[in-house]
């Protein structure tokens, strides 16, 4: 049995996810929106590979898991980027309260 | 022992630099607060024996997405800027929903963890996981994997369809 508790790094998710959670709430810029989501994203990954080791040690379940959800967060910060440069490029910002209308 | 302090570096760490991440006004150093992050997040990986997870890890979010994030910021913003002040209107909900969500979490994890039974650990060899990636038949992965290289395909096609020049 490892030394480290199960609780010690549920806690240490729940932290990350819920900084992540304040970031999305309260910051204005997309770019740093995506960022909290990141965080986020990644420690629901991070809870994944846990409770493969913890509970369930001989399978891969949660390793399989943790690692498709890296790459589908990877495909959708690729999309996100390229859909806020587009904005950018046509209001020249990148500010949510300032984004209202969808069609130029 | 070792195993111990290392953990607690690492969430030490992780702590800091996430909140530090979602508070700093500076986007750049927003951002690389969150590579730390991800960075000693690979770290845990590691440390639970999960190397593949690891290299995949420091190879996708590390190298690939915040080089994207680093290049879209310095794309968008010019040098100096800060992020506009936001109203404590604005950041009291954000926050209380935070703590609020974080001290429901705390409390089920404080009040249930105990009751799952923990077991004797094994770390997946290499050999483990390509099979498990690569088969067909129970507990293995195929299926998702094609499904994922299907997604791909379709984030790079819609990545050049969104980005590219009217």
């Amino acid at each position: 049995m490892s030394t480290i508790p199960l609780a010690a790094y549920l806690i240490l998710t729940a932290i990350m996810f819920f900084a992540g959670v304040y970031g999305f709430l309260s910051r204005r810029n997309m770019l740093t929106i995506l960022m909290s989501l990141e965080l986020m994203l990644n420690a629901a990954d991070i809870n994944f590979v846990v409770f493969n080791k913890y509970l369930y040690p001989g399978q891969l379940d949660g390793t399989f898991f943790a690692l498709f959800a890296i790459g589908v967060s990877a495909a959708e910060t690729a999309i996100a980027i390229a859909i806020i440069i587009n904005i950018y490029r046509n209001i020249k910002n990148i500010y949510v309260d300032e984004v209202s209308k969808m069609k130029y | 022992m070792a195993e111990q302090i290392i953990f607690y570096v690492l969430a030490i760490v992780i702590v800091v630099f996430s909140i530090l991440s979602v508070t700093s006004g500076r986007i750049l150093r927003a951002a690389t607060y969150l590579l730390f992050v991800l960075l000693a997040t690979a770290g845990l990986y590691l440390l639970m024996g999960y190397q593949f997870l690891f290299g995949v890890q420091i190879s996708v979010y590390a190298g690939g997405i915040m080089v994207l994030y680093i290049f879209s910021i310095l794309l968008t913003s010019h040098a100096g800027d800060k992020a506009k002040k936001v109203s404590w209107k604005r950041l009291l909900p954000a926050g209380l929903a935070a703590v609020a969500g974080f001290a429901l979490c705390g409390h089920i994890i404080f009040h249930n963890v105990y009751k799952v039974v923990e077991t004797v650990a094994t770390e997946p060899t290499m050999k483990e996981i390509g099979t498990a990636m690569m088969g067909t038949g129970k507990n293995q992965y195929l299926l998702p994997f094609e499904a994922i290289s299907i997604l791909l395909l379709a984030c790079i096609i819609g990545g050049i369809m969104i980005a590219r020049k009217r």
